[in-house]
């Protein structure tokens, strides 16, 4: 591998820098362009990747152990405890019903009912990598359905544990199978030989030692590396983190990823939140990445060419199966129609995990080689089928049947339609206010939003909303963009909020766009696209709070009013010199360097109670100067 | 040419009957600049050193506004307040503003005998921009007598129109010139120039 590993390299990123933009721009996802690139290398198209692809998948398996990480760092305990009904009840019921009724459906085709189970159980589970990813990218992760999807893999990720356990004693009495106390764990064997309740002991207090460590020793050692004032070790310091307790868990014989959610969970209120998000988050999507173009890669088309109708019969069979049950439990919580969609269908495939499960059951000699290989092919393809799935969803069933687009008027013919004359796209946090504002004087405005359940409740309390992508050129035509006036832009993220204004200002140029930011590059970045007013979201905030502060202290109240505004004005103004100077990159850098990234030092400048000027004419020093002298 | 500049102070516009048809369209009016406060600095930030490029750029400056309990309205107030900086504005560094002219254009609720020697408000309008009236003369600037309209609150739709048309043409003398300040001096009220009250 030694000299090969930078040609090897360059061939995934190449594959992934060509095919993943193309296939964003045909409105795919990056998932689906990860999973095109794997088979464009793979055996089969190019023949990059050979054998190496199973080593790959495991190594790029890290990826995923990484994203629950940073799940479990955006969760804090509260809310993971709010979220306990589902993943106990929605969780439990897929994972058991599923593995029932997949396993009869073996056993009645032929297999053992030890093999059925095994089966069963493999592929009740499903994709944590592709499902979040997929979701997240869409921006429905906080939707009612990428919740429940969310609950259910996290209990899938639990019900490993168990899983692996049992599988030994499936085993039975085939030809090279269990082997003694193999214990669970595919990765292990630290343990093995030791008596089981001592296991039982090691395995819980490894779980406590996660939690104790994150809670108390993690922080003290961030702190002592973060004191050495060297980015790159910090960065070293968060993936030492994953990867001990990945190890760790490892080791015990639980799942790597389980084990990095609840680190993750145990750390989601530290002061290194953020650093962690920051440093991991290229890590895990290039892991990710690497991991989607290995499971393309590890699609055998020979076999899918020798039985073609068996195979795809078989992940239409899965895909058909898991949907329905899943919906069917989506149904019993709840779910409307069109959150049970994206629920049912997200879920539908068969996940990682049954990699390491089929590898360990052929181990285990549960089952066949042969027939092993078929079911791995098989869940190769479903997961590779879930983003179409997912496109199928959005374009097809839910405009079908979804929460409609737009509600049909059913007012009487004589009252005239009132004019819409403001748009506001993207009805979270910050679109509520900012409409509730505009409403609180007469303003009505037209809604956009992708969040169902919500749009329902705006409609029955009597607002015009539209269901769906608001950078959808469709959609901002059918709300009215055409006679609107302005447009507000508070869209979950920057990249949605930037594709929106490049929208707008290619098809609806007269409007006035009224932009929410995240953070100064953001800022930058709108600012350059054109857009005259941007909100960045805690300046306002951050600067009346800091007034409160120094009127506690003791300021007059009046004299922070105004020093506040001088901030704020001189905060846009330095945004501004530096959003023109952006263009010339060396210097863009420096002028960064200078006053951005060193915030403390431009505070220091900016803010010196003498560097800027004083209302002169309130000032009467000179006064007293030329008309004092009696 | 003599430059024109209006500081218009009104804080309910929107529910002005007068003043609101009193602008309309004074921007248009050639050597007239027409400037809103309360749309320029609702925070009461007044930028400083905007106004006063502003005032050096004109020669006759007009403060336009209701009568607010016989004064200006506040942020009129604070305009003076901070533009009419020591050193600038006056004192013995403060010449910038000599020689230019200052008259105040005013709606008043109470109608003209209200305001007369003895009247029901107890003193004349002159009495009442006395303050105004040294303000300006302390800067260096000459004060020329108000413009007024009296008794808003009786005036319907055509009576509003009607003192637009005056004042209009007012400032369009003005602006052209066909005003010479010096004639407005000894009048009681800018608005008995002949401009407006041609003889019969
Ligand atoms: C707070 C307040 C104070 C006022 N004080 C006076 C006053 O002292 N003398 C007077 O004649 N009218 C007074 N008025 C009446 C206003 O001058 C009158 O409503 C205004 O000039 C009408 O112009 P508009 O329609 O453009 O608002 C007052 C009105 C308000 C609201």
């Amino acid at each position: 591998m030694g000299d090969t590993l930078l040609f090897d390299a360059m061939i995934y990123l190449s594959a992934a820098v060509l095919v993943v933009p193309l296939a964003q721009r045909l409105g795919l996802g990056s998932v689906l362009g990860y999973l095109l690139a794997g088979i464009i290398i793979g055996p089969f198209l190019l023949g990059f990747i050979g054998e190496e692809g199973d080593e790959l998948l495991h190594f790029a398996e890290f990826g995923v152990v990484m994203m629950l990480f940073l799940v479990g760092l955006e969760l804090e305990p509260r809310l993971l405890w709010r979220l306990r009904t589902p993943i106990l009840g929605m969780g439990g019921v897929q994972v058991l019903a599923s593995t029932a009724v997949i396993g009869m459906i073996a056993y009645f085709t032929g297999f053992q009912w030890n093999e059925a189970l095994a089966i069963g159980m493999t592929f009740a589970l499903s994709s944590t990598a592709i499902v979040l990813q997929t979701l997240n990218e869409k921006g429905l992760m906080k939707s009612r359905g990428g919740q429940s999807s969310f609950a259910v893999l996290l209990f899938q990720d639990i019900a490993v544990i168990p899983i692996l356990a049992l599988l030994p004693l499936l085993a039975l009495g085939h030809g090279g199978g269990g082997e003694g106390g193999d214990g669970h764990g595919h990765g292990g064997g630290a343990m093995d030989g030791l008596p089981a309740y001592v296991q039982t002991l090691l395995t819980l207090g490894s779980v406590v030692f996660v939690v104790l460590a994150g809670r108390y020793l993690v922080p003290r050692l961030m702190r002592i590396v973060a004191a050495t004032r060297q980015r790159e070790l910090l960065t070293g310091a968060a993936l030492l983190l994953v990867i001990a307790v990945a190890v760790l868990m490892t080791l015990v014989g639980l799942s790597p990823a389980l084990g990095a959610f609840v680190g993750g969970v145990v750390l989601a209120n530290s002061h290194y939140k953020h650093e962690l998000e920051s440093d991991l988050e290229p890590f895990k999507g290039l892991l990710l990445g690497l991991f989607f173009m290995a499971v393309g890669a590890s699609i055998d088309f020979n076999l899918v060419a020798n039985n073609p109708v068996l195979v795809l019969g078989l992940v239409v069979a899965l895909l058909i199966v898991k949907a329905g049950i899943l919906f069917a439990i989506g149904k019993s919580f709840g779910m409307g129609l069109d959150q049970n969609f994206l629920f049912s269908l997200g879920l539908a495939q068969t996940g990682e995990f049954a990699f390491v499960l089929l590898s360990f059951i052929k181990q285990e000699g549960i089952l066949p080689g042969d027939s092993v290989a078929l079911l791995l092919v098989v869940v190769a393809i479903s997961m590779a089928a879930t983003p179409l799935l997912m496109l199928f969803n959005e374009r097809v069933l839910q405009p079908r049947f979804g929460t409609r687009e737009k509600v049909e008027q059913s007012r009487p013919a004589d009252t005239i339609e009132e004019q819409r004359r403001v748009i506001v796209a993207g009805f979270g946090r910050f679109g509520a206010v900012v409409g509730r504002f505009l409403g609180a004087n007469g303003v009505r405005a037209t809604i956009l939003d992708n969040d169902s359940d919500r749009v329902d409740l705006l409609r029955r309390m009597g607002f015009e909303v539209y269901y769906g992508d608001a950078t959808r050129f469709d959609l901002l035509e059918s709300a009215g963009a055409e006679e609107a006036e302005a447009i507000i832009i508070g869209l979950p993220t920057p990249e949605q909020n930037l594709m929106l204004v490049e929208v707008v200002k290619k098809h609806f140029l007269h409007l006035h766009i009224v932009a929410r930011s995240f953070d100064y590059m953001d800022t930058y970045d709108l600012m350059d696209a054109g857009v005259l007013h941007i909100f960045r979201d805690t300046l306002r905030n951050g600067v009346a709070a800091a007034g409160e502060t120094l009127k506690l202290l003791g300021f007059r109240a009046y004299q922070v009013d105004r020093h506040a505004h001088r901030f704020l004005e001189h905060d846009t103004n330095a945004l501004r010199s530096l959003a023109a100077v952006r263009q010339d990159e060396g210097e863009y850098a420096d002028m960064v360097r200078g006053t951005v990234s060193d915030l403390e030092q431009q505070m220091k400048s900016d803010l010196g109670p003498n560097t800027y000027p004083r209302d002169y004419g309130w000032d009467s020093e000179s006064l007293v100067k030329e008309f004092g002298e009696a | 040419m003599p430059k024109v500049l209006i500081l218009f102070a009104h804080p309910a516009l929107e529910r002005s009957r007068v003043n609101q048809v009193l602008i309309q369209g004074v921007g248009d009016i050639p050597n007239v600049h027409f400037h809103d406060l309360y749309q320029h600095y609702p925070d009461f930030y007044v930028d400083v050193q905007h106004e006063q490029e502003l005032l050096l750029m004109h020669d006759i400056i007009i403060w336009q506004h209701p009568l607010y309990w016989y004064s200006v309205p506040p942020l009129l107030k604070q305009w003076i307040d901070l533009t009419l900086e020591h050193g600038w504005a006056y004192g013995s560094k403060g010449v910038y503003l000599k020689g230019k002219r200052v008259l105040n254009v005013i709606t008043a609720g109470g109608g003209h005998a209200a305001y007369e020697a003895g009247g029901y408000n107890g003193f004349t309008m002159h009495d009442f921009l006395r303050p105004l009236e040294q303000t300006a003369k302390l800067c260096g600037m000459e004060y020329l007598p108000p413009y007024l309209i009296h008794g808003t609150h009786r005036i319907d739709q055509a009576g509003a129109e009607k003192a637009r048309k005056d004042y209009h043409t007012f400032l369009r003398a003005l602006g052209a010139g066909e005003v010479d300040p010096e004639e407005l001096k000894p009048l009681y009220y800018a608005n008995d120039h002949r401009i407006l009250n041609p003889v019969k």
